[in-house]
């Protein structure tokens, strides 16, 4: 098991420093951070000071080796745009995101599993026919056009429901939340499903087909030949064993929510890490950029991991696989 | 009798009672833009979205009024003492926020940390030698050579206290090299007539009435804003939909497709008036053979002969009717009437005539037209990629095949600045509100010193019109206003540009809120009356 984490780990290292490389040579193209900072009025003399100033009169690898010598150290500099430290920006900006995601994540979970073992079990009712239909709008519209919506329907019409921001935030050590107040839990809302929705009918329709295969198996006959109650069958045997690629996908688009949370968080003015990205990229914020890109990589690592590591919770022929050394 | 005057009495008292609760009644304006100001510092970034909020909390020597002609503000009169000493006496009894007194030493030095290298105020005090305090309340401000509008460019630099910055560590704007943030990146101290309660950057910046301002004396400012709430939202939709909803109270930028939805929307009104922004085309004059053209071996755009095709070729009503609703004040000139030195006679364009067009090009030996890639931003001027794209279409219609190559304004900027570009599209504000500073960027021949032809990027060059620019530099009165206007003739002469209109910026709000549309787009809630 620890050797297991360990070669997991080593395995990560080559894909962060691509991923650093990559990024870093993306941002040539970016603009020129430089012609922003200076504003409309400089001279020759001002500007090469200030490329100095950046370092980027330096070859491109000698750059990128100073940047990723400070960026082992968690320094990342200061932004170009806000003068501030960039890791105090991203560490301001991170719980905003995590909660996000996480609620967006509860939702498609909560909702798309009991949907697809519904429509998994009752394949002809009218209600299954709906939520395959609803499904379909799930995935085929784009994110910001199911924000806009939302904002237009329960925001401009109804007037339920904030359509930007936060709302009011409590702050617990270096974290804010905004479950505390009623404010910050309203505004979650239509974020959260715009951010979640398409989770929700992806997971809905891998539950489904899972659960339409698990059905036709032969110890589901078994279990019914033995008389036990549908519920138990259902539950107890079918949906378990649906798991494992639910875990799978359901982790991998934990990764990808936070990480693109972005369009979300853009049509929400959601204050988090993906708002904070989008701006860097309109102002050429190269510290930011980079140290965002580094840590989506490194998120995208960890679930992976721990996906791997529910495999063995979740399925034992893989403990007694690798306890038996075939 | 008797009871008669307790009624009155009774009513006074009511009515006094009434006035009173509604002195203290909070009156909040939750306003929002598309960006959100970077810093709080005041010498750092000379960019609109810092200047919209930190000039409610400092305040400048001279200030401006809604017509933005000048005004006294912390100094009370200035004049010129000598050509190169300007002499200022400051206003009594004034305060920072945190309670120290202002004094000519602040004076001496903001305008010192204005000259620093990392401001990016310089283009304001560029032509300042030093400021002497010459008593508690007067200030000489010496100047390298004459400068007759000096106090057009002291309304845009803002006074600070010197205890304050010293003690945090900020005499000087930010520098990019510091690991540390700055004191003053996140707070402020000014004089002016709002506090800066709290700030969370891209999230909420909140500024309450500080009822010590020296200005609410004054009749102008009748203003009873008590709480500014200002709230960013990037996305145009959102910031739209959260007007609508009650959440916001005014949008400074709306866009320009949702402005019927707004003017019809109930409780909403749109305030129009023009921006101190013009757009135009600006051809690359320099080089011998275009960098993006299939001409080989010359360059079309050294002949006026095609630059005047070119400009006729534009159907300027067409852009003003179809592309801009409506929403653009089209001009034959380089800026708007709001600047120092506009001459009408000059704001004259060529007329619309795609036949003359057509007959110029093969006069300069162009019969077939040729090719050119015309450089534009997508999102830095209003509907800006929209113009470029009808323009585009416009040339090839007579023949100049046009590629357009429009881009976000970070790769835009980047490119031009290094002059890689035949024929490009820039929109021009002029923070000074006086046109040496146009001439000056736009149009002198670069030749390295502070702002002579930093924006110039067709490397227009012209020694007669570089003659005129440094005559303007030290002119003043009657002659200065003379030779603009001549320089203004050469301008449309020359054609080094193709004007095409002054930006219009609505400002969407409230039907409640009171408040002069003023057109260096920036919100003065000084004057804002909500009811």
């Amino acid at each position: 098991m620890f050797a297991f984490i360990v070669s997991r780990i080593l395995q990560a290292l080559p894909v962060m420093l691509t991923v650093s490389l990559i990024s870093f040579a993306m941002f040539a193209y970016v603009g020129d951070p430089v012609a922003i900072m200076l504003g409309q009025d400089f001279t020759e003399a001002q500007r090469q000071a200030l490329v100095q100033q950046l370092g980027l009169d330096q070859p491109f690898f000698v750059q990128f080796a100073t940047f990723l010598g400070n960026a082992v150290q968690g320094e990342f500099g200061l932004s170009y745009r806000l003068s501030r430290p960039v890791a105090e920006l991203i560490a301001e900006r991170a719980p905003a995101t995590l909660e996000l995601a996480l609620c967006a994540a509860f939702i498609a979970l909560a909702v798309g599993v009991p949907m697809g073992v519904y429509t998994g079990l009752y394949r002809h009712s009218w209600l299954s026919r709906f939520f395959l239909t609803f499904s379909l709008i799930g995935v085929s519209l784009p994110t910001f056009l199911i924000g806009i919506l939302l904002i237009l329907t329960f925001s401009v019409w109804l007037g339920w429901l904030p359509s930007f921001g936060r709302g009011d935030v409590a702050r617990l050590g270096w974290w804010s939340t905004g479950f505390l107040s009623w404010s910050g839990i309203k505004a979650l809302i239509l974020p959260a499903i715009t951010l979640g929705l398409f989770q929700l009918t992806l997971i809905m329709r891998l539950v489904r087909s899972e659960m339409l295969e698990v059905l036709r198996t032969d110890y589901i006959k078994f279990a019914r030949a033995r008389g036990l109650p549908n519920r138990m069958v259902h539950f107890g045997h079918a949906l378990k064993n649906t798991l494992v690629p639910v875990i799978t996908i359901a982790g991998l688009q934990l990764g990808a929510i936070i990480a693109f949370a972005i369009v979300t968080e853009t049509v929400f003015q959601w204050p988090g890490m993906g708002l904070l990205f989008i701006q860097s990229v309109g102002a050429a914020d190269i510290p930011v950029m980079a140290a965002y890109l580094m840590l989506i990589a490194a998120v995208f690592v960890t679930i992976n991991l721990i996906v791997d590591l529910l495999y063995y919770a979740v399925d034992p022929r893989l403990r007694i696989g690798r306890g038996g050394g075939h | 009798m008797l009871r008669r005057m307790l009624c009155r009495a009774a009513v006074v008292a009511a009515l006094g009672l009434g006035l009173g609760a509604a002195a203290a009644e909070a009156r909040t304006v939750r306003w929002s833009a598309s960006g959100d100001p970077n810093t709080m510092d005041p010498h750092s970034q000379n960019v609109g979205t810092v200047t919209m909020v930190l000039q409610q909390i400092y305040d400048p020597l001279i200030s401006r009024k809604p017509d933005l002609s000048l005004e006294p503000g912390l100094a009370t009169e200035w004049r010129q003492v000598e050509p190169s000493r300007w002499r200022f006496t400051l206003r009594q009894g004034v305060r920072f926020h945190e309670g120290e007194a202002f004094t000519s030493d602040d004076v001496v030095f903001s305008i010192t940390r204005a000259l620093q290298p990392t401001s990016n105020f310089g283009i304001f005090v560029d032509t300042i030698d030093r400021a002497e305090a010459v008593d508690a309340h007067t200030v000489d401000i010496i100047t390298k050579a004459p400068d007759p509008i000096l106090p057009n460019k002291l309304a845009s630099v803002f006074m600070m206290s010197r205890s304050w910055s010293e003690r945090n560590n900020a005499a000087r704007p930010q520098n990019t090299r510091q690991r540390e943030e700055m004191h003053t990146v996140r707070n402020t101290n000014g004089t002016g007539a709002f506090r800066l309660q709290s700030r969370e950057p891209d999230v909420r910046t909140v500024l309450v009435r500080n009822n010590d301002w020296w200005g609410w004396r004054e009749p102008q400012n009748r203003g009873n804003v008590t709480e500014i709430v200002y709230r960013p939202i990037a996305s145009d939709a959102t910031r739209v939909a959260a007007l609508l909803s009650g959440e916001i109270d005014f949008v400074l930028d709306p866009p320009l497709q949702d402005l019927n939805r707004l003017r019809n929307a109930q409780g909403l009104r749109v305030l129009e008036g023009p921006e101190v922004r013009t757009l135009f085309i600006a051809f690359d004059t320099y080089r011998d053979e275009l960098l993006y053209s299939d001409v080989r071996g010359r360059n079309p755009f050294r002949d006026l002969r095609v630059r005047q095709a070119l400009y006729q070729a534009i159907d300027i009503q067409a852009i003003h009717r179809t592309t801009m609703r409506g929403q653009s004040v089209v001009t034959g000139t380089l800026f708007p009437e709001q600047v120092q030195g506009y001459a009408r006679e000059e704001d004259v364009r060529l007329p619309f005539d795609a036949n003359r067009a057509r007959a110029l090009l093969a006069e300069a030996g162009f019969p077939n037209g040729f090719e050119v890639t015309l450089d534009c931003s997508n999102n830095r001027y209003i509907n800006d990629e929209q113009i470029c794209q009808a323009i585009a279409a416009m040339w090839t219609r007579i023949g100049v095949r046009t590629r357009l190559n429009a881009m976000p304004l970070g790769p835009f900027f980047a490119k031009i600045q290094r002059d890689d570009t035949s024929v490009y599209m820039l929109g021009w504000g002029v923070p000074t509100l006086d046109a040496l500073y146009s001439f000056q960027s736009l149009l002198a021949t670069r030749n390295g010193a502070q702002g002579d032809g930093i924006w110039n990027y067709g490397r227009y060059s012209n020694p007669a019109m570089d003659a005129l620019i440094q005559r303007m530099k030290v002119e003043t009165g009657d002659q200065r206003q003379a030779t603009i206007r001549e320089a203004l003739r050469l301008y449309r002469q020359d054609l080094p540009h193709i004007p095409l209109h002054h930006q219009m910026i609505p400002w969407a709000l409230r039907a409640n809120i009171q408040m002069p549309h003023t057109a260096n787009n920036q919100p003065y809630f000084r004057w804002a009356v909500v009811n």
